[in-house]
Order: C-alpha cells, then structure tokens, then sequence
C-alpha cells in the first residue's frame, strides 16, 4: 500500500516560514481536501511535494522511498489564475503535455499518447474543442483540460491546487466524479479547496492548515468550533455554515 | 519584374548577404516566438546589447569575434539572473543595469581600439549587409543550422516549459537547463544577426515577426512557421529596397517588418469588429 507521509515539514519563504513542523500521512484510494484561509501555506505544502521549492526541514515519503525519487507517480494542476491563458496553444497541445516527460528526450508522441489523450479528452468531455485555443475557454473548461493533462500521465499520486475557484456546477461536479474514480482506482488525490462552503462533505479526509497543522481526520473530526477559529480566527462562523 | 529580382544576384556580394538575410530571418523569427510568450522581449535586448564589449575584446586579443561576442552575451545574462536572484531588484530593472552598462563599455573600447583598427562602431550598432564576407556567410549558417536543429529536437520540451514552468518542472523536466539552453540559442542568434541588422536593431528580428505571427494563428508551431515566414520575407524585401533605393539594409529590413506587423494588427482589429462574439463563449 502506497502511503504518503509528511513528517516535521517547515518551508521558509526569505527566512519567513510559511509551513512550520507539519506531519500527516495519507492512505491511497481517498480524495483528501486541503482547506485554510488565504495565505495558510495550502500551495506552499503541494509546492514541497512536487519538489518545486526547497524544504528547510522534514521528510517526504511516498511507500517506501522518498517522494522526490518518484516525481513521475505525481500528476500536478497549476491554479488556473497563475496561467498564461493568452499563449498561443490549442486543448491538445495542452493535454499532450502531460506525455512530454513519458515520451522522452527527442521523441515524438506515440499513438499510445495520443489515444491516452484523446480518452482523456472525451472523459472530461473535451474532446469536441480539442482544437480551440484555450484562450477561447470559459473557467471550467480550461480546469477540464488541465484535469485530463493530469490523467494522460497515469500517475498514482494527483495534487490540483484550487480546482474549484471559477468554474460552473457541471464542471464541479464532473471534477467530483473524476476524483472518487480515481480514489476506487487506489490513487491518492489531494485538493486544495480555499473555502468551507458544501462540497466539503465531498472529501473523505481533511487537512486544515494555517501555517502549521490544525487538523486532520474526517469531516466531523476536523470542522470543530475550535479548529475552525484556530484557523480562521475572527471568520470561524462562516465555517460553521457549511 | 524577373529581371527586377535577378539583377541584383550576380554580383557576389549580393548572393552573400542574401544568404545571411534569410538564415538571420529564419532564426531570429524562430528564438524570438520564445522571448514573446515568455514575456522576455527586454532580455532580446539585453543580450544583444551586451555581446558588444565581447566583440572589442575579441578583436584585441585576436579571437574569433562571434565567440567573444557570444561569451559576452552569456556573462550578461548570468548577471542578470544573480543581481534578481540574490537581491530584490526585479529581473527587468536587472536588465536595464546590466544591458546599459555592457553596451557603454563596448561603445567605449570600440571606439578607443577603432582609430588603430580599421573597425567601425557604426557597422556593429546598425550592421553592414552589403559587406559580408564568405567567412560570415559559413558561420552564419552553421549558427542558423544549430539554432534550428536544437529547436526542432527540443520541441516539445520547450513548449511545455514555455507556457507551464511550473508544471513542467513538476512532471520532472529540467527546467533550468532548458531556460540556459534557449538563452544559449538566443545569445547564438543575435551574435549571428549583428552583421545582417546591428545591435540595436536586433530586436525588432526577433519580436516583429513572432507578434505579427501571433495576431495571425492560434498554434505555437503555426506562430513559429508564420513567424519564419514573415522574418525571411521582410529580410528579402529589405534588402532589394536596400539595394534600389540605397538605403541602409538594416533599418530597411526592420521597416518592412513594421509595416507587415501594422497589416497583420489592421487586419486583427478589422476581424474582431466583424465577429465580435467569436472570442469568448
Ligand atoms: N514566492 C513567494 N515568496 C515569498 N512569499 C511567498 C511566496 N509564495 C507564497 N508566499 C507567502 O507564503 C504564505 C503562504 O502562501 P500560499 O502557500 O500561497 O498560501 P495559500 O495557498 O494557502 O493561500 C503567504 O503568506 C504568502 O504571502
Ligand atoms: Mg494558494
């Protein structure tokens, strides 16, 4: 059974911490949600995982083996907003993207890619404007494509930071949907999610941040009174209206 | 009109400069469809700004000038990313210190060294077409031939970091050396372009072509074809006009990639007007 564990985790950003000694460790097969107010260390964790800044202290395991020898287990989905959706690339482009590392140095894409793809595409129910640019995309489409880049690179591990901010009902529920497949299909998928509102009931376990860990467990477990002003402080009633 | 077009090639020198223009065109289109979707027009500009101290110092100690001015465009970059990495300044403030100072040192030993050596600063900062000899014409093409080569294997890397670093860096690409190496190619570019349009010029090489292309298809690989299309065309065009009219190839070349851009924007402006409702859906 593949495990994630986080033990002692602390990031800095310019000797400011952003993170201080956070531990947990995550069965597979679960859609974990990752709540906290703005500026709680939420992208900063999933930026830790994926090896994308350093870590002052803690360990990253993943199985047995650290998790930065295993980056091509990780499927990542960049927060929408910090996106160049004016560059010049079309749906597929985009979704084969997630085949450039598999693919190899000085390689084209196989049909195998292309059909992961094109499965891909149609999942998220794509595959009629994979030749729109995305700068031609509503909210919810574009996080459908980003979401079907994540699947085309068959990873065990999927990390989307605030998949949810911006995009229609259909899409969240679609989103949703994916999520538990993958979950039944023994992934760990790990959601940023930045407000407390009804589609918490949708996650099997919670991590509440606030710079360092508040709480993890299930939905009952983790969305106290207590937890929720420890971490939203003055807010805590907006989360208890969820 | 044939003969208009086939005067021109028998004379030696033409051929020559002919054959720089479109090698120039095509690459300077190619690496320069990098610097716009990664917003890096400025450091174009830098680059090719500071290979100048490179080439007087080449000249002195008797290298090759391209390598001097390739090393000199390196350095530049290198300082651009320590004074951003290791203090507040933000990158393109590093840019205009850095590119401001590298491009006063090279005015300054270029003009000291040229009253000994038959040089001309002139010829560096708005280049010299038309007197090219058969030696720059052979590196130019071997440059012209890397730049394309490395683009065409390093593809899809490229594009994947270009428009998502940070996912590409997540799924495990080594994001760092591909920035170094498209700096590389971009710093091959312009050492080979300073004959064909000078240094300061070099700009407009690099970016008219590849934002005319952009206003015209949706594709990166289209962006990249139109782009080399326009970059080879303009580099014709220009250096007729240079050859008819007698003006300085160079800013005839660069005038011509204006005046295409400003086409492709009439045109953009007058396709939004007629289907206003074709962007966003
Ligand atoms: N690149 C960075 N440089 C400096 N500080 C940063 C950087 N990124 C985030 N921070 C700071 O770190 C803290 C946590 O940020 P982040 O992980 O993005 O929070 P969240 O995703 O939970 O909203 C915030 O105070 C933010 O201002
Ligand atoms: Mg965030």
């Amino acid at each position: 059974m593949t495990t994630l564990s986080v033990s002692h985790l602390t990031v800095n950003y310019q000797q400011v911490p952003a993170l201080r000694n956070v531990s947990f460790t995550l069965a597979p097969a679960q859609v974990v949600g990752v709540i906290g107010p703005n500026g709680a260390g939420k992208s900063t964790l999933m930026k830790a995982l994926l090896g994308l800044i350093p870590v002052v202290t803690g360990t990253l395991t993943y199985g047995d083996r650290p998790l930065s020898q295993q980056r091509q287990r990780v499927a990542y989905v960049p927060q929408r907003s910090h996106l160049d959706w004016t560059f010049p690339t079309t749906v597929w482009d985009v979704v084969l993207m997630g085949r450039v590392v598999s693919t190899g140095w000085l390689r084209q894409f196989s049909t195998a890619s292309k059909r992961l793809a094109m499965a891909a595409l149609e999942r998220v129910g794509m595959a009629d404007l994979r030749d729109r640019p995305i700068g031609q995309l509503s909210g919810g489409q574009q996080q459908r494509v980003f979401l079907a880049r994540a699947l085309v690179q068959q990873a065990d591990l999927f990390l989307l930071d605030e998949p949810f901010t911006g995009v229609d009902q259909k899409t969240e529920t679609l989103l949703f949907e994916v999520f538990h497949e993958l979950a039944a299909a023994g992934k760990l998928v790990m959601v940023i999610h930045h407000d407390l509102g009804a589609v918490v009931k949708e996650f099997d376990r919670l991590i509440l941040l606030n710079k360092e860990l508040i709480a993890t467990g299930d939905r009952r477990q983790v969305m106290t009174a207590d937890n929720l002003l420890r971490a939203y402080g003055g807010l805590a009633h907006f989360g208890q209206a969820a | 009109m044939l003969s208009w077009i086939l005067e021109p090639l028998q004379f030696a020198f033409m051929q020559r400069s002919l054959a720089i223009a479109v090698a120039v065109g095509i690459i300077c289109a190619a690496v320069g469809c990098y610097l716009m979707v990664q917003r890096l027009a400025l450091l174009g500009d830098a680059l090719s700004h500071s290979l100048l101290p490179g080439l007087a110092i080449a000249y002195i100690i008797r290298i090759h000038l391209y390598v001097g001015a390739f090393i000199a465009a390196l350095v530049s970059t290198y300082l651009i990313s320590l004074i951003h990495r290791r203090s507040p300044v933000k990158e393109d403030a590093a840019m205009g210190v850095v590119l401001s100072g590298f491009f006063a040192a090279g005015i300054t030993l270029i003009t000291v060294i040229q009253k000994d050596n038959k040089i001309d600063l002139a010829h560096f900062l708005f280049g010299n077409l038309l007197a090219v000899t058969a030696d720059e014409v052979r590196d130019t093409a071997l440059i012209a031939l890397v730049v394309v080569v490395s683009i065409i294997l390093l593809y899809k890397e490229l594009l994947f970091f270009s428009f998502d670093p940070q996912g590409a860096e997540a799924a495990g690409l080594p994001t760092q050396r591909l920035h170094l190496g498209l700096m590389m190619l971009v710093a091959l570019t312009v050492v080979a372009s300073m004959k064909a349009v000078g240094v300061i010029l070099v700009l407009a090489m690099l970016i008219t072509p590849a934002v005319t292309a952009y206003l015209l298809v949706p594709r990166f690989h289209h962006v990249m074809l139109a782009s080399v299309v326009c970059g080879v065309c303009s580099s014709i065009a220009g250096l007729y006009l240079s050859y008819y009219f007698n003006l300085p190839s160079g800013p005839a070349i660069v005038l011509v990639l204006s005046g295409i851009f400003a086409i492709a924007f009439a045109w953009h402006q007058w396709q939004k007007t007629r289907a206003p409702s074709a962007t966003i859906f």
